[in-house]
C-alpha cells in the first residue's frame, strides 16, 4: 500500500494535496498496489481525493489534532501505517511534513529522501528518486535499500490529474496522544498565495531603490494573480518582510513563471529560484549575471519596463 | 540550559558543484567550506545568548572525518565551551541523527539545536530523526525563541505567515533566519578556540539505506530571448503560447 499524508488547511485541501494524492495513485501503479489517503482533522468533502486518484480516504477527527505538533500526528501516521502496511509514504515538502519525514523515518528505521521531484524509478528491488542538491546547482538520485520508503515531495513537481471518482470516507478511530506543543497563534497573510505553492511569483531586488517604489511590482503581480518575493539585501533592509525573501539562505521556491526586476542574479539569489520553469528578467545592465539564467530577458529600466508590461498584461487579460 | 548544537560543514555559497568518478562522487577540487550558514548564524549564536543570560554550557557536535576541525575550531571561536567529532563520513541522514542522538541521550541536553537545512543536501531531516530518536517535541524553522525557566516561547515559519507556541525542555529546534544575529569570531575567540576541548568519539555501527547514488547538473537554458521594452504585448503572448506560463 502507499499512503498519503493530505495536509488540511481550513477545512480543506491545497494545491499540493492534489499533487500528492496523484503522485501516490501513480506510484500505485507502478508497485500494483492501491493508493490510500490519511486526512487528519476536520475537512470537507474528503471523498474528493478519490478524483486525484485515492483509492481509499481514512480520517481522523480528534481535538489533539486541531494544532500541530509533530510528535502526535507522526504517531497517527504510524499507527495508520502500520494498520494498513504501507510500504511507500508519502507526504508534502512543507513546514508539517518537513517536521514528520525525519521522526517517520527514525521511527520505522526506514530510508527517506526529502523534496523529490520525480516518480520513482522502481526495478526490480531498485528504488530510485530525483530531487535537487546543493542548492538547485545539481541533481542527485537516490536509491533507497529499506522495505519501507519515506518520501516528501516539493510543491510543483507534478501536475493534479482527474484519475477517478469520489470515494468513501472511512472514520478510523485511533489513540491520539495529547499534544505538548501548545499552539498560541497561527498568522497567516490573507488572501495570497504562500510563496512556496505560488506558480506565479513577481520578485524585486535594489534596483528598485527603495519601498517607495515597491507599488509597481504590486501592481504587476496583482494583474498576474502572482505572488511577490524579494532578493536578500531588500529583506535585509527591511523594504520587505522576512518570509518574501527567495534564495539560498531564504525561501526556495519552483513557480512555473519567476519575474525578476532589478535583481542581478548572484549565485546565491540563482540557489532558490533557477527550478523555476520560465524565468523572465528585467534589468538595465545587459551584463547582468541573470540573463545567462533566464528564457525572456528584457534591458531596460525597469521605472519604465514593469508599467508597460503590467498594462500589456491586462490587455491580454480583457481579450 | 546544558544545550548541543549541531553543525555541518558544507560548500561555501559561492563554491562551483562538479563531480567526479562517473559523477558518483562531489569534486572537492578547489572547493572552500564553510559551517552550514544556518548552524552558524542562527542556531549557535542563539544557543550563545541562551548561555549568556541564563548560564549553562553550550557543546557543538559535528559528524565527519578529521578534515571539519576547522569549522569546529570556528564554532568554538564564536564561543562554544566544547566540541565533539563522531569520526565518520556519512550521507545518510539517518545515520548522522542516529550518532546525534546517541551521544545526546547519554548527556541530556535541554535544547538540542539544528540548522533549518544544509545547504548542500536541502533535506531538513536531521532535526526531526533526533527529536524522534529522543522522543521529544521537535520545532523546525524557528525564527524566535524565547525562555522563560523551562517553558519556551517560539515563533516558527509556515507557508505564508508563522505560527507561535509554547513548550518545555527539554526539546529539538531548527534554526531559520531571524533568530539570531551572526557573530565574527575575534582574535581572543580565536586564541580560547585552540585550548577547548574537542572529543572525538567513534560511530555506533548503522546501516546507510538511503543514499545519493548519481549527480547530474540541472540541463542549461537554451538561451535568452531578448524583447524590447516597447513589445510588452510579444512577451506577454510568449508567455501564453510559447512558455504556457500564463
Ligand atoms: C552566504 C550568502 C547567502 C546569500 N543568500 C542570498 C539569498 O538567499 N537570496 C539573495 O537574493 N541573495 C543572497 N545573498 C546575496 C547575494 O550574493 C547578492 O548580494 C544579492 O542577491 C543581490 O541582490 P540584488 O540583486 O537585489 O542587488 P544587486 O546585486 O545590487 O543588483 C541590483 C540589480 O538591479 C539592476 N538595476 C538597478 N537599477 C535598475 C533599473 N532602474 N532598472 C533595471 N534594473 C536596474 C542592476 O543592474 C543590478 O543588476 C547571499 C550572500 C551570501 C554571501
Ligand atoms: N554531519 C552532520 N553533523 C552534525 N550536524 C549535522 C550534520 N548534518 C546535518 N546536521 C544538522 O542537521 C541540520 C539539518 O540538516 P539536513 O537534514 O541535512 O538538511 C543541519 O543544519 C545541521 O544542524
Amino acid at each position: 500500500m502507499i499512503l498519503i499524508f493530505a495536509e488540511v488547511q481550513n477545512k480543506t485541501f491545497k494545491k499540493q494535496t492534489l499533487e500528492l494524492v496523484t503522485y501516490g495513485s501513480k506510484v500505485a501503479k507502478m508497485l500494483n498496489t492501491s493508493c490510500v489517503v490519511l486526512v487528519l482533522g476536520e475537512a470537507e468533502n474528503a471523498g474528493q481525493l478519490g478524483k486525484y486518484g485515492a483509492n481509499k480516504v481514512y480520517q481522523v477527527v480528534n481535538d489533539h489534532l486541531n494544532t500541530f505538533d509533530s510528535q502526535v500526528y507522526t504517531q497517527v501516521i504510524a499507527k495508520t501505517a502500520e494498520q494498513i502496511d504501507a510500504s511507500v509514504i508519502v507526504l508534502a515538502h512543507s513546514s508539517t511534513g518537513k517536521s514528520i519525514l525525519g521522526r517517520l523515518a527514525a521511527r520505522f528505521n526506514a530510508g527517506s529522501v526529502a523534496a523529490v521531484n520525480t516518480l520513482p524509478s522502481i526495478d526490480g528491488n531498485s528504488f530510485e528518486v530525483q530531487k535537487t542538491v546543493f542548492s538547485s546547482k545539481a541533481i542527485a538520485t537516490y536509491s533507497i535499500k529499506s522495505e519501507k520508503k519515506i518520501l516528501s515531495l516539493s510543491g510543483n513537481s507534478i501536475a493534479p490529474e482527474i484519475l477517478g471518482n469520489e470515494v468513501e470516507v472511512e472514520l478510523l478511530s485511533i489513540d491520539v496522544p495529547a499534544p505538548k506543543v501548545r499552539v498560541k497563534e497561527v498568522k497567516k497573510v490573507a488572501g495570497i498565495v504562500p510563496l512556496p505553492e505560488a506558480e506565479l511569483v513577481v520578485s524585486a531586488g535594489r534596483g528598485l531603490k527603495g519601498p517607495e517604489n515597491w507599488g509597481i511590482i504590486e501592481e504587476l503581480a496583482k494583474e498576474l494573480g502572482a505572488t511577490t518575493a524579494c532578493s536578500r539585501p531588500v529583506a535585509d533592509t527591511g523594504w520587505r518582510p522576512h518570509h518574501e525573501h527567495v534564495g539560498q539562505t531564504g525561501v526556495a521556491i519552483r513557480p512555473n513563471l519567476y519575474i525578476a526586476v532589478g535583481i542581478s542574479g548572484a549565485i546565491q539569489h540563482l540557489a532558490g529560484v533557477n527550478n523555476s520553469k520560465t524565468i523572465v528578467v528585467i534589468n538595465k545592465d545587459p551584463e547582468a549575471p541573470f540573463f545567462k539564467a533566464a528564457d525572456y530577458g528584457v534591458v531596460g529600466d525597469l521605472f519604465d519596463v514593469v508599467p508597460k508590461l503590467t498594462q500589456a498584461v491586462k490587455d491580454f487579460k480583457s481579450k | 540550559m546544558k544545550i548541543l548544537v549541531c553543525i555541518s560543514q558544507v560548500p561555501d555559497t559561492t563554491a562551483k558543484i562538479s563531480f567526479k568518478e562517473g559523477n558518483t562522487v562531489f569534486n572537492t577540487d578547489g572547493v572552500q567550506f564553510i559551517m552550514n550558514p544556518y548552524d552558524e548564524w542562527y542556531a549557535l549564536v542563539r544557543a550563545l545568548e541562551i548561555k549568556e543570560s541564563q548560564g549553562g554550557s553550550v557543546t557543538v557536535i559535528n559528524v565527519g572525518p578529521a578534515e571539519n576541525e576547522t569549522v569546529i575550531r570556528k564554532a568554538l571561536a564564536i564561543g562554544a565551551d566544547d566540541a565533539i567529532r563522531v569520526n565518520a563520513v556519512s550521507s545518510s541522514a539517518l545515520f548522522i541523527a542516529k550518532q546525534i542522538a546517541e551521544v545526546a541521550k547519554a548527556a541530556q541536553y535541554d535544547i538540542v539545536f539544528t540548522g533549518k537545512e544544509t545547504i548542500n543536501f536541502n533535506r531538513s531531516e536531521v532535526g526531526a530523526m533526533i527529536a524522534e530518536y529522543l522522543d521529544q517535541p521537535y520545532i523546525s524553522y524557528a525564527t524566535h525563541l524565547d525562555l522563560q525557566g523551562k517553558t519556551a516561547t517560539i515563533v516558527r515559519e509556515i507557508e505564508g505567515g508563522s505560527e507561535t507556541l509554547e513548550v518545555d525542555t527539554p526539546f529539538v529546534i531548527s534554526a531559520a533566519k531571524g533568530l539570531a544575529e551572526q557573530r565574527i569570531p575575534n582574535m581572543k575567540g580565536i586564541m580560547t578556540a585552540k585550548k577547548k576541548t574537542l572529543k572525538v568519539v567513534e560511530p555506533i555501527a548503522f546501516d546507510d539505506i538511503s543514499f545519493p547514488v548519481r549527480y547530474e547538473l540541472p540541463p542549461s537554458k537554451a538561451g535568452v530571448k531578448l524583447l524590447d521594452a516597447d513589445n510588452m504585448e510579444e512577451l506577454v503572448r510568449l508567455l501564453h503560447e510559447e512558455a504556457k506560463a500564463i
